[in-house]
């Protein structure tokens, strides 16, 4: 599983790093972080934080 | 399985059934003649004209490629004890289960006055036709209502360079209602150095013009020359469809702690349509507005219409609003805590985090600035998350 992020698109909300706390982070200035190749067992929070970001900017591939 | 409505909760209401496991046909009928998009960034990058459509449709998960879309068209009744729905095309649908996604429209004011140049900010059609008038040389804007989609209006509408933008409102601050008067004092200060102005304490009395508006009347006499008049004043839920069926419809559809309706296994409300006592509460039902609640509410009426059994609903309501160049950012319930309301970080004059208690307890956490001050109120969200229900 690859994780794209559209950083042009993220707003800094957080909302995946409630949903998928293994996957995404806010750094300590609340800027996003996360990782692009997590283990496909997180594919359900994964989806989860793509359907609850507020810009839409998550997308999953493979 | 009918989805009512086809929005961000009829979707997400059918991405959660397959994933509950329903495998049987699923209908959306929607009445707008687009797939379901993201709302919020019609009152702020829509109407900045800096979002295209094609950034606001949702991508459907691939599991729910096989269901039907009933796109412009609405559900105009409905017998729930014989499990029909009749739509505008004159057909009618038989449904296993169904789910109330009907959702909202926006309020309009009654009294007298031409309706022309009068604009509400719901659909993206309404974005667009407000955009063309904003943008017109020299307009000048009135928003009716000082909440959140008006405040939101009104700074995109300076960000655009609208010169004169007044916000009207009965209440003396902005979005005190759900925010009391530490935020709403520290948030009109915020807008009118941003060159927003306000006429607060009095409420709109009519409208002033022939054909179309030039002027807003206010009930102590005032009149606001107008152009463009955008009324923000609340919604009133799609329900009408429901007639006939002995519910409770007073605001909404009342569900139970599952999100069942009218007392039947078979059909549940999800969105912002449904008025649901959470648990994590008081247990008093309530329709919540916010942008998490469509995907909460549909995770959670799967569960019950597969029959998970779930426990009952209890989510944490979070919302934010943009507003220039700053951020509120809300977890928990703090309208529910107006009486008790704390300074936990920073400072109201610039970046603050603000703690809203109901009997001592913490009930919601609302941050005011940028982005590391939004970040700290995250920290937060797991403390709410832990506290006992109110009524325990």
């Amino acid at each position: 599983m690859k994780v794209v992020v559209d950083m042009n698109k993220c707003q800094d909300h957080g909302q995946c790093v409630f949903a998928a706390p293994d996957v995404f982070r806010l750094d300590e200035n609340g800027r996003l972080a996360y990782v692009s190749d997590p283990d496909d067992a997180l594919v359900d929070e994964v989806e989860e934080a793509a359907d609850v970001c507020p810009l839409q900017a998550i997308r999953i591939e493979g | 399985m009918v989805v009512a409505g086809a929005s961000m909760a009829g979707l997400r209401a059918a991405e959660q059934l397959r994933a509950a496991g329903w495998t049987g046909a699923i209908t959306l009928v929607g009445e707008e003649p687009h797939m379901p998009y993201n709302r919020p960034p019609l009152s702020k990058e829509v109407l900045a004209g800096k979002a295209a459509f094609e950034s606001l449709a949702f991508r459907p998960r691939a599991s729910v490629a096989d269901v039907e879309w009933r796109l412009g068209t609405r559900v105009v009744a409905s017998r729930l004890a014989e499990r029909t729905v009749d739509l505008d095309d004159g057909s009618r649908l038989s449904y296993d289960a169904l789910v109330v996604a009907t959702g909202m429209r926006p309020r309009r004011l009654s009294c007298p006055g031409p309706l022309a140049g009068r604009h509400t900010v719901r659909t993206l059609a309404d974005a667009r036709g407000l955009r063309a008038e904003l943008t017109r040389p020299g307009a000048r804007v009135v928003v009716v209502g000082a909440g959140f989609i008006g405040c939101e209006v009104a700074a995109t509408a300076v960000g655009l360079g609208v010169a004169e933008v007044t916000v009207v409102d009965p209440l003396p601050l902005p979005m005190v209602g759900p925010l009391g008067e530490l935020l709403g004092h520290a948030l009109l200060r915020r807008h009118e150095e941003r060159g927003v102005r306000f006429a607060l304490g009095a409420g709109v009395a009519g409208f002033e013009g022939e054909d179309r508006v030039t002027g807003v009347v206010l009930a102590d006499g005032t009149v606001l020359p107008a152009d463009v008049v955008v009324e923000s004043v609340g919604s009133l839920a799609n329900t009408e469809w429901l007639d006939g069926n002995g519910l409770d419809l007073t605001d909404g559809v009342l569900t139970d702690e599952q999100l069942r309706v009218g007392g039947r296994p078979e059909v549940v409300a999800v969105g912002d349509v449904a008025r649901f006592p959470n648990a994590r509460y008081d247990g008093v039902p309530r329709r919540v507005e916010h942008w998490s609640i469509p995907t909460d509410t549909a995770k959670h009426a799967a569960k019950v219409l597969t029959g998970a059994g779930p426990a009952p609903f209890a989510p944490l309501p979070t919302f934010w609003s943009d507003q220039h160049d700053f951020r509120l950012q809300s977890f928990g319930a703090p309208a529910l805590g107006r009486d008790d309301v704390r300074v936990l970080d920073g400072d109201p004059a610039a970046d603050v985090l603000v703690g809203y208690h109901h009997h001592g307890r913490l009930v919601g956490v609302v941050a005011l600035g940028g982005p590391a001050t939004v970040s700290a109120a995250a920290r937060h969200r797991a403390a709410l998350l832990q506290q006992p229900a109110l009524t325990a």
